[in-house]
């Protein structure tokens, strides 16, 4: 079976799929910042947080500019963050839903067991 | 090649949710139990209700749950979020027991069709949530309008990703 998802979305799910890069989004929400206080904000090397920077700006969640010898990160205003947002919302909603029915079928189980034992 | 497939991340017994090409959304999950019964919490209210909008995490009460889940049948569910109320309803369009229930959205103009599959795999449960648009204008509309007209458990989500805080 062939599975056809759009690249963008498989960006977009790579990019949003790290906590760091989640936490980088969340504060280029309140400030736009450099590499540099980014790396040192989330305390890893220049090179790692260059990374991060780089799967983030291809996904639109972030754009760069570089001014003299520094490069200002800021958020992405590309369509692609509504819809990734909408699926990970989604995935957040199923999640907590389906630890939910985990425990119901625990005890329906638990009742199944119960029941054969007893009878 | 070593990225995580569906099915691969399935079977940990995680949830999987995916957008396949312009009209769908799925979404999977493997569960501990023989079809018969993931089926038996999906079909009788009493244990549908128990799990389907858990508060705790999403902080929406569900306040009433009819469903008479057989082919031809309706459901009506209201939910509440702080003093609003909202009612999602619709009609059984196919309901096999213990293989697959198939049912429209009918609260706004262009709904989905869901359909959902208990497929067994050595004694386990493979769920399938199918969500079918009519177009792809339809489903763009609902990630679009997902802001709006969700209740506010995406709040927070939304905040940390639109940077919005």
């Amino acid at each position: 079976m062939v599975q056809y998802v759009t690249p963008s979305l498989d960006l977009s799910f790579a990019a949003l799929s790290d906590a760091t890069r989640r936490g980088i989004i969340d504060h280029l929400g309140r400030a736009d910042a450099s590499i540099t206080s980014l790396a040192e904000k989330f305390r890893m090397t220049l090179t790692g947080m260059k990374k991060h920077v780089a799967v983030l700006e291809r996904a639109g969640f972030v754009m760069t500019e570089k001014v003299g010898r520094v490069r200002t990160c800021r958020l992405g205003q590309g369509g692609l963050a509504a819809e990734a947002e909408w699926i990970e919302a989604h995935r957040k909603l199923f999640e907590a839903r389906f630890d939910a029915l985990d425990q119901v079928i625990l005890e329906m189980k638990q009742e199944q067991d119960d029941g054969s034992a007893n009878g | 090649m070593d990225q995580q497939t569906g099915s691969h991340a399935a079977a940990q017994n995680r949830t999987v949710v995916e957008r396949k090409g312009d009209r769908e959304l799925v979404v999977t999950r493997v569960f501990d139990a023989l079809p018969s019964t993931v089926f038996a919490a999906w079909s009788r209210p009493e244990l549908f209700r128990q799990w389907w909008m858990p508060k705790s995490v999403t902080g929406v009460s569900l306040l009433s749950c009819d469903m008479d889940v057989r082919t031809g049948g309706k459901y009506s569910l209201e939910f509440g979020a702080g003093d609003q109320t909202m009612t999602f309803y619709g009609k059984y369009l196919e309901v096999i027991p213990n293989v697959r229930i198939v049912w429209t959205n009918d609260e706004g103009d262009e709904g989905a069709v869901t359909t959902v599959t208990f497929e067994e795999h050595g004694g386990k449960t493979l769920l399938t949530f199918h969500e079918l648009y009519p177009s792809r204008e339809a489903l763009e509309e609902a990630m679009t309008g997902s802001a709006a007209g969700l209740p506010e458990q995406m709040d927070q989500l939304e905040e940390l990703l639109s940077g919005k805080a």
